[in-house]
């Protein structure tokens, strides 16, 4: 085969973005692209390592030690022009010199941008272009998979709020509870559980209708949520049962302030429409109240213990009258599991009334 | 059929006509959910629906209608990236025909499993070029009208002067005879390579 004498115009085609060095080692002619992005900086006769910043695999300052790659991928950087690296490869030519030829690798998208390439100034074989309408094309896609994905987790929280809330009152429902109180003990937190049930809503359900029962809820849901703190979880966990649970605080002169607090206000006689012409109702609560204190031991079934706790508290107030509150202590549990036990008071299971 | 077919007739709808019409022809449609999400799959009969009863509330017979989608889809400020996206064809609107070949290849770079019908071009004369849709099956059916808005956008976008005469067959291809009057008519709209860099400005 005859040896190869290419035009230079064929160079500058083929590899845009070539330089030619000669035998000492100096730039000759370089490639059209090569050229725009060198910016007017003048390099004929200038020796390669002036222009070229040849890091990768190792520093190259002389014309021998890059021949000696023999082909090996190089990281270039062009001196004066930042920190932007290049690709490039150095073989050599017929005439004792070599030519270097350089890519922008990765940083294609920023190079295009800050020298204002357009595909004239690639290779029609070079994928650079091809590259590029990949980046624009996924960008697009992952743009519209973002939007997709934000939908659904909008759709997702609004779920979860549905699945967390009593419909009728706006409150939290049982499921929320249970949620918030294994956050809470997983956190090791200190708080308080307070049950409470009201008194005397069935015969407000019996004698005043339905539509008076509900009006009523919504009423005790606004009573408790004024006297609770945002960081409070209020919730309906049943027809006429209320859990609140009262973070950080085990102090219980504040709880029985707000047990009968909670109670007096409920006690108020709730009006309803005035065109139903119907008596204002009147209802009462009485409340169980179980603490739970940092570093206490806790069965597994943390939440549950502590419901039932509450439960066990609330039904000694409601036995000890209605409107009253008592707090939780063991032994209130061992009687609660044989309700039918005795009267007698222990001391400190700390009831009281609002009265 | 994929989401991005379906969302596209929505967004057509929408942005041309309305928020109001687009609720009429999804009810017409009798659609769960009155919004497609271009990265779901939806069954090609609930599209096919919602493109009839686009016709009848638009009125405007199918053909027209795709070919409206079709330019839509290039000139909507809301898909400057789509056309971005076209504008890699080439470097004029003669250098873009020769790449509309590699189009259903390009889409599935992009989104892989958008499958669009194959297509080939072929130039019987100087300037003048045959594109043949290879629209196999129900689904495919009237590319060629969706297409031919998508040249007529195109060839503007370049400055190009074009004329087409769309034909059906053989078969289930559908056939569209482009004539190139003047290559650079106009100065077109620009395109810059690298200007909507790596996600850089959305």
């Amino acid at each position: 085969m005859t040896p190869l004498a290419l035009p230079q115009a064929t160079l500058d085609r083929l590899c845009p973005m070539h330089a030619r060095l000669d035998a000492m080692g100096r730039v000759g002619t370089i490639g059209p692209t090569l050229h725009r992005v060198l910016g007017g900086r003048e390099y004929r006769t200038r020796h390669f390592s002036e222009l070229f910043d040849i890091f990768r695999p190792r520093q190259i300052t002389e014309l021998a030690a890059l021949l000696a790659l023999d082909g090996r991928r190089l990281q270039v950087r062009l001196v004066g022009q930042g920190r932007e690296t290049l690709r490039g490869l150095a073989l050599p030519d017929a005439s004792g010199g070599a030519v270097l030829d350089l890519s922008f690798g990765l940083g294609l998208v920023d190079a295009v941008r800050d020298h204002a390439l357009t595909s004239s100034d690639f290779a029609a074989t070079d994928l650079a272009i091809d590259m590029l309408y990949l980046v624009e094309a996924k960008s697009a896609a992952m743009e519209a998979s973002r939007t997709l994905n934000r939908r659904l987790q909008g759709a997702m929280l609004a779920a979860e709020e549905r699945a967390y809330t009593d419909p009728l009152t706006g409150l939290r429902n049982r499921r929320a509870v249970s949620q918030v109180l294994t956050d809470l003990l997983r956190r090791d937190a200190a708080f308080a559980v307070m049950h409470v049930d009201l008194d005397f809503f069935k015969r407000v359900n019996d004698t005043l209708g339905h539509g008076a029962g509900d009006r009523v809820l919504e009423r005790v849901a606004g009573v408790m949520r004024e006297l609770t703190r945002q960081e409070d979880t209020v919730a309906r966990v049943g027809g006429d049962e209320f859990v609140i649970v009262v973070v950080g605080t085990g102090d219980r002169t504040r709880l029985a302030a707000l047990a009968a607090q909670l109670i007096t206000r409920l006690e108020e006689p709730i009006p309803l429409r005035a065109e139903t012409a119907l008596p204002p109702a009147r209802i009462s609560a009485s409340i169980g109240i179980a603490l739970r204190s940092p570093g206490e031991p806790m069965p597994r079934s943390g939440a549950d213990a502590l419901l039932e706790a509450s439960d066990a508290a609330l039904y000694d107030a409601k036995r000890a009258g209605r409107g009253r509150y008592a707090f939780f202590c063991p032994e209130v549990l061992r009687r609660g599991r044989d309700r039918r036990g005795s009267s007698d008071r222990r001391e400190g299971s700390g009831e009281g009334s609002a009265r | 059929m994929h989401g991005l077919v379906a969302r596209t007739l929505q967004c057509f709808v929408q942005d041309t006509y309305g928020p109001e019409r687009w609720r009429s022809v999804a009810d017409a449609a009798q659609l769960d959910l009155p919004e497609f999400e271009a990265m779901l799959d939806y069954e090609a009969q609930i599209v096919g629906r919602v493109l009839t009863q686009a016709e009848i509330e638009l009125g405007k017979p199918r053909a027209a209608m795709l070919e409206d989608i079709g330019t839509y889809l290039m000139t909507h400020p809301n898909n400057e990236r789509l056309r971005r996206l076209m504008r890699y064809g080439g470097e004029d609107f003669i250098d873009f025909l020769h790449s509309l070949e590699e189009l259903p290849g390009r889409a599935r770079l992009a989104v892989p499993d958008l499958d669009l019908p194959p297509l080939e071009l072929t130039e019987t004369a100087a300037r003048r070029f045959t594109l043949v849709c290879k629209c196999s099956g129900p689904t495919r059916r009237g590319y060629s009208h969706v297409l031919a808005g998508v040249l007529r956008a195109m060839a503007d976008d370049y400055g190009a002067l074009i004329v087409l005469d769309l034909e059906a067959g053989p078969g289930e291809d559908e056939m569209i005879e482009i004539a190139v009057v003047e290559p650079s008519y106009s100065a077109g709209r620009s395109f810059e390579l690298g200007a909507h860099g790596a996600g850089r400005d959305g």
